[in-house]
């Protein structure tokens, strides 16, 4: 059996390797944007000088050969679900058995006049970083539109060079959809005192051109126009399915997939940024472009085609995140906007760069979440509490478990316990710090 | 960069060029009663060979030149006792003049003591200027850091000519020059062929092995590749470090200058002149304490980071330096108490044993301290913190690895291709160590010279000069711009093989990591000094068990997730290794391969 992989992104890449294990079917993985696998979260890095592209490489270039995956640089022009079979840019056709599509998104664009001009780019492929890294000899001043994570990421990327930078966000607050207003107003801080320009509740409206189709200035919805030498532009993603416009896959925002990753087109699968669940899980969204969900899809899939039919569970929602200094992780149901019967316990540290929050049901007092800045919390064991539904005073007495800071750093468990005891008048102890020995013993249990 | 350390940088040049001039400033003088020859033949002939070279009290303006009119009058001494008839009863080389008798006859001692000039006359003016304006130039550079938000700085770090290595190529083109050429030195050094030959045979061996049995041929290192010799400066500080190296190990007489501006440090602390090996001790401490207050500038977000360098800082200081200068001081036997053989090769050195032997309770105590160490110490302590309490902790090697060589940690190669390489390396160097020792020792015993027709002797000579001098200071530190700060403690340190034996296989220490947060971003690997692909383990969740790892600390802290923890705890420790550990959150549905 022939399985072809469309992209190789963490999403695809991971159901080629998990085929492999499970199977000796022929693999060939295509892509039009590198010969190789390389971390797309790295970018950023490679940019700012703390690594050469050739170390965002997760597996060395023999890698593929010594594991009969295929490699294969090409652009795929048309899937033709019926014949089995991809066109590609050259004319070249390729026969599948199964095909899986995984090939991630692209920058949203909301039809900004200008938007199409040289100088102006997302942040998400391969040539993206390489036309920041062009224009970014001599630059000047760069505008960011969208505060989201690729916006701070590209905030910081240019700050890393001294480029100043004028970051546009619409929101009231950096992220204050997804983080919760400590956080959000936190981030907003760490944002400012970094010495970027960041206007909130502002919008793009257009991008001026200098003459020679290169983007000169933009122009905020509050009248302002920004001198420039490049526009971001990083108000979030969408699918990348543009070439399956007239096949007959189903897409909607992105490609439809049932639980099982199957698209409405036979032995067609979708899986990553690009797949939209018909019927989304509770809590869950129907496109979620991360990292983890992209490699759990990967498995997932992987085991649908060569063992037996699992549908996609991606488990307790988590995901991680670096603002500048300001490291975050998130367990569980974190909302933005909390439901009334959510209650938080929130501690943050006095130098406004740390916190820890947790989030109970009030009603019946079971936990439901973590939301760490600058402090690193265990994802199993935070997980097993969720998943067991633990009540928050539990969680709370061995909070220390769940402590993942390095060494001889200071343990905040006991302060949050305090908040606790203030707000609910008990007298909770902290009984377990940070051991090993009583995370395994606990995740044995 | 600020104008502060702007002006840091120039200072520092400044000082290193001073520095490397001061070896030129002074002239050198010798006369007759300078002379220590005990053997009345050699010294007569050597005498009457100065009348005729007019060597006595004619000023040299360079110590090149001086050693060059001893080296020739020594010739001519050695040519006409080789004319004449050795007298009855005398034995051949106690009448002729063997080749190997200049280094005994002509100590850098010697040289230093016939110097005289303006650094002679004001070593400390002139170290102030060199070494002073070097330090103040680092500092300089270095204190600004601290303004910075705390957090992880590697910005630009390859793109700086100074920090962005070589590719792999080139890597091994430096090495194909260096190995070679301590080899062939190597020959002239014990006026012997066969180790130098019996080393390139297990240098050809190893490459073999590694190459075709274990078919790494084909697997070429890609991950370091990188723009040619963009990284120029960093060439430039390596090559000036194996200078450095090569003129401490093998021509110490031409670093006088640096002897004789040191003499007033020495004075004071040990009551003696200052020897190059002074010169080195004094030199390597200042470097780890300023460029430990850089790693305090660059990790003080990290209280691991902080203690950590702080420890190195105090041991070197304390342990290496100032305890053993005190103890001469004293006339007590003196000793480097924390280093631990088989890193410290000469402890059982017959000499080393008589000497301790010798020197009364204390020395008594050295001994037995230093069996312990090796016993007890390191297997007991590297159970519960693994290698790490030594190596990032203790060492004086390391020490410098992790202070003057931070900048260069990214440079070590993580490819699987070099951790074959690594592994036949550190334990051959392990193996030959203990061989070497034992045949010390069954000569210190027994009296008998010869081990299966083997000298002794020369085999001890060989690993001084190979593993001690080679390996672990021209190729281990002088590489580190080349190859990474952990050349020597990755490929060559006997005792970091002994330590990481342990490690693997009997020890609590692991670096865990955090169920499925990894995002494969590749700075834990980048940033391994021991060339470990971190990566590798944490994007599978699986701990991470590693012989070689030093317990630095760094993949922790430049992990953008917060994936890597080190941790010391025995439970679960053979299956939180596991290659198969699954990332998926949902396992319990899916019943993962082995």
């Amino acid at each position: 059996m022939h399985v072809a992989i469309i992209g190789n992104g963490i999403s695809g890449i991971t159901a080629a390797r998990y085929i492999r294990k499970l199977s000796d079917h022929q693999i060939t993985v295509i892509s039009s944007e590198t010969d190789y696998f390389f971390s797309r979260t790295a970018l950023m890095y490679i940019y700012m000088g703390h690594m050469r592209f050739e170390d965002t490489k997760p597996y060395e270039d023999w890698f593929w050969k010594k594991n009969r995956i295929d490699l294969k640089r090409a652009y795929v022009e048309k899937v033709d679900v019926k014949a089995h079979a991809l066109h590609f840019s050259g004319g070249e056709k390729m026969q599948y058995d199964k095909l899986i599509i995984a090939c991630g998104s692209t920058p949203n664009k909301f039809g900004w006049p200008g938007q199409d001009l040289k100088r102006v780019h997302g942040m998400y492929t391969y040539q993206d970083l390489e036309a920041m890294e062009k224009y970014s000899e001599g630059l000047k001043k760069a505008v960011i539109v969208g505060g989201g994570l690729i916006g701070i990421e590209m905030a910081e990327m240019f700050h890393s060079r001294h480029i100043p930078v004028t970051f546009l966000v619409r929101e009231k607050s950096f992220w204050d959809a997804a983080l919760p207003y400590e956080e959000s107003q936190m981030v907003t801080r760490h944002i400012r005192e970094n010495g970027i320009d960041l206007q909130l509740e502002t919008e793009l409206k257009e991008i001026l051109d200098n003459g020679n189709g290169e983007a000169k200035a933009a122009v905020s919805n509050k009248g302002e126009t920004i001198e420039c030498g490049f526009v971001g532009l990083t108000a979030g993603v969408r699918p990348n399915i543009k070439f399956l416009e007239g096949s007959d896959i189903e897409t909607q925002r992105g490609i439809l997939v049932n639980e099982y990753l199957e698209t409405s087109a036979p032995d067609v699968y979708a899986i990553g940024d690009c797949a939209q669940a018909r019927e989304p899980l509770p809590g869950r969204r129907p496109i979620e472009a991360i990292w983890y969900t992209g490699r759990m899809m990967g498995e997932t899939v992987a085991y649908n085609i060569c063992k037996k039919k699992i549908a996609y569970d991606p488990g307790i929602w988590f995901n991680s995140a670096k603002f500048f200094d300001i490291e975050y992780q998130v367990y569980g149901t974190v909302l933005a906007k909390a439901p009334e019967h959510h209650a938080s316990i929130y501690w943050e540290h006095s130098d406004g760069r740390m916190s820890i929050r947790i989030v109970y049901n009030k009603n019946n007092n079971q936990i439901l979440g973590f939301n760490l800045m600058g402090v690193r919390y265990r994802h199993e064991v935070c997980e097993k509490w969720i998943k067991e539904k633990a009540n928050i005073e539990e969680v709370l007495q061995n909070l220390g478990l769940a402590n993942f800071d390095p060494e001889f750093y200071k343990e905040y468990e006991t302060e949050v316990i305090k908040l606790y005891n203030q707000q609910s008048g008990k007298n909770l102890q902290l009984k377990k710090r940070r051991n090993l020995n009583a995370v395994l013993s606990f995740l044995r249990k | 960069m600020t104008l502060l350390q702007k002006t840091g940088i120039g200072l520092f040049i400044i000082g290193i060029g001073v520095f490397t001039a001061i070896l030129g400033l002074d002239s050198y003088k010798i006369g007759e009663k300078d002379i220590n020859i005990e053997n009345e033949y050699h010294r007569k002939a050597f005498l009457e060979a100065a009348q005729s070279t007019g060597l006595f009290n004619q000023d040299y303006a360079s110590n090149v030149s001086f050693m060059a009119a001893i080296k020739s009058t020594f010739k001519q001494a050695q040519g006409s006792l080789q004319n004449q008839a050795i007298p009855d009863g005398v034995g051949e080389w106690d009448f002729k003049l063997g080749d190997w008798k200049f280094k005994e006859y002509f100590k850098p001692e010697l040289v230093r003591d016939a110097s005289f000039g303006t650094v002679k006359d004001n070593p400390v003016m002139w170290w102030l200027l060199s070494v002073g304006i070097a330090l103040l130039g680092g500092l300089f550079y270095i204190i600004p850091k601290f303004n910075s938000l705390p957090g992880i700085k590697n910005n630009g770090i390859y793109h700086s000519p100074m920090e962005r290595g070589l590719t792999w190529k080139w890597r091994a083109l430096a090495l194909g020059i260096t190995i070679p050429g301590i080899l062939i030195y190597g020959f002239f050094y014990l006026y012997d062929w066969f180790w130098p030959a019996v080393t390139a045979i297990v240098i050809g061996l190893i490459i073999g092995l590694v190459m075709f049995y274990q078919n790494s041929k084909n697997n070429n290192p890609q991950r370091s590749a990188g723009p040619g010799l963009t990284g120029w400066l960093g060439i430039i500080t390596g090559v000036y470090m194996i200078g450095f190296y090569i003129l401490l190990y093998w021509a110490p007489h031409y670093i006088t200058g640096w002897m004789t501006m040191f003499d007033p440090f020495s004075r004071a602390l040990n009551g003696g002149p200052a020897s190059q090996w002074f010169v080195y001790g004094m030199l390597y401490t200042i470097i780890i304490i300023v460029m430990g207050v850089r790693m305090f500038a660059k990790y003080r977000h990290n209280r691991y980071q902080l203690v950590r360098t702080g420890s190195v800082m105090f041991f070197q200081t304390a342990f290496a330096f100032l305890i053993p200068e005190i103890l001469s001081l004293l006339n007590k036997p003196s000793m480097d108490l924390k280093n631990i053989w088989p890193l410290n090769y000469t402890f059982f050195f017959d000499w080393n044993i008589d000497n301790l032997i010798s020197g009364g309770g204390l020395g008594i105590f050295m001994l037995v301290w230093g069996i312990i160490l090796v016993v007890i110490a390191v297997p007991l302590i590297t159970y519960f913190y693994g290698k790490r309490w030594y190596c990032s902790w203790v060492c004086g090697c390391g020490g410098l690895a992790e202070t003057l060589g931070d900048p260069y940690r990214q440079l070590s190669d993580k490819s699987m291709r070099a951790w074959k390489y690594e592994r036949w390396i550190i334990h051959g160097v392990l193996a030959f160590a203990i061989v070497m020792t034992a045949m010390t020792l069954y000569t210190y015993f027994s009296g008998s010279s010869h081990v299966i027709g083997m000298n002794t002797n020369n085999v001890r000579s060989w690993y001084g000069f190979l593993i001690g001098a080679g390996f672990s200071g021209i190729v281990g530190t002088g590489f580190y711009p080349l190859m990474g700060n952990r050349v020597w403690c990755r490929f060559g340190c006997p005792l970091a093989a002994y330590l990481g034996l342990v490690q693997r296989f009997k020890s609590r220490f692991r670096i865990t990591t955090n169920g499925g947060q990894c995002i494969s971003c590749g700075n834990c690997s980048t940033y391994c000094e021991m060339g470990i692909d971190v990566r590798s383990y944490a994007q599978k969740g699986q701990d991470i068990v590693r012989a070689s790892c030093v317990g630095c600390g760094i993949c922790s802290a430049v992990c953008p997730r917060g994936v890597l923890r080190l941790e010391n705890g025995s439970s679960d420790i053979s299956t939180r290794t596991d290659a198969m550990r699954a990332i998926h959150i949902t396992e319990d549905q899916i019943q993962l391969l082995s």
